[in-house]
């Protein structure tokens, strides 16, 4: 398990991404999408982190705000990057997360290039803040000194589109990636 | 809007102390960024974002660390070095960096010794400040 999203395997295989966040709640277009997570104790992780004391990994709240703020970057370029998370800036936590909490994970765009883009971030449950996450997300096609990565967009697959179905994106359509030839 | 390079110098400080989690007194005009300061690739873009914001500025990357498009080109390197057609094209893109040293030996290696504190406070100068 890792703190990167979008760790994409070769070949036309369909595959099964990790989503480890459960619907967004609001997403404007090129600024800013709040996502929903719900923690529960059927997370087999929580009942080693810890034996007897469940809490949140503080890194799967990283996650939780990477795959947030990367679709929110990746929608800003209707999906055709491939976004990579590049960097966190930083990363502060004030509280445990326990089984039971809900948690609103609240994404913005703070600079947006053609290369890459810059996020910042706040994770809340109910009105109490629980950690401030700022992250960078690299566009690879438009970086890494003209490596080349395959075709097609292995970040992002429709799997993504139920993420969003309760989200009405006012500003620009989402589009949806071919599904791959399985 | 006019600025000392005391004042430029300060926020650059700051930039690269958040960019890049150093103390403020490792980031010293001659430091080197790579080197000194342990910057990646990415932390270029995120320090060009910063400086975007602190001075209002529009940055292109390639303006501030233009090294980086020289290296593929057959012309300009040969062997590790910058040949002395690459040599003209760096000294035309970095106007505000000092390469007399790096001239006697053009290792693309040391290259990233060209990134320093300095250089960014030099750039910057020229923006805010144009002659």
């Amino acid at each position: 398990m890792g703190i990167r999203f979008a760790c994409g395997r070769r070949g036309g295989e369909s595959e099964m991404r990790w989503i480890w966040i459960d619907k967004f709640v609001e997403f404007e277009s090129g600024r800013r999408a709040v996502a929903v997570k719900n923690v529960t104790l059927a997370e087999e992780h929580l009942h080693d982190h810890f034996p007897g004391f469940p809490i949140m990994p503080e890194c799967l709240m990283i996650e939780a705000m990477a795959q947030t703020a990367g679709i929110l970057v990746g929608q800003a370029k209707d999906f055709q990057e491939k976004v990579i998370l590049a960097k966190i800036n930083k990363a502060v936590f004030y509280d445990f997360v326990r089984p039971g909490d809900s948690l609103r994970i609240e994404a913005q765009i703070q600079t947006i290039a053609p290369e890459a883009a810059g996020t910042s971030g706040k994770i809340l449950r109910a009105e109490q803040l629980i950690a401030e996450i700022d992250l960078m997300f690299s566009h690879i096609d438009q970086n890494l000194a003209g490596k080349k990565f395959p075709e097609e967009n292995f970040v992002f697959t429709g799997m993504f589109a139920s993420l969003l179905r309760d989200v009405v994106l006012k500003e620009a359509q989402v589009v949806t990636p071919a599904p791959e030839p399985s | 809007m006019t600025m000392s390079r005391d004042e430029i110098f300060q926020r650059v400080q700051e930039v690269l102390v958040d960019a890049l989690s150093v103390d403020d007194d490792e980031v010293t005009a001659e430091a080197t960024l790579m080197g000194d300061l342990g910057a990646e690739s990415i932390d270029f873009l995120d320090i060009v974002f910063r400086l975007e914001k602190a001075f209002a500025l529009k940055v292109p990357r390639e303006e501030l660390f233009p090294a980086e498009g020289l290296l593929n080109d057959p012309d300009l390197v040969s062997n590790g070095k910058l040949t002395e057609k690459g040599l003209n094209e760096l000294r035309e893109k970095v106007p505000h960096t000092d390469l007399t040293e790096f001239q006697q030996n053009p290792d693309i290696n040391k290259l990233a010794d060209l990134f320093t504190v300095n250089a960014i406070v030099n750039y910057i100068d020229g923006k805010v400040n144009p002659a």
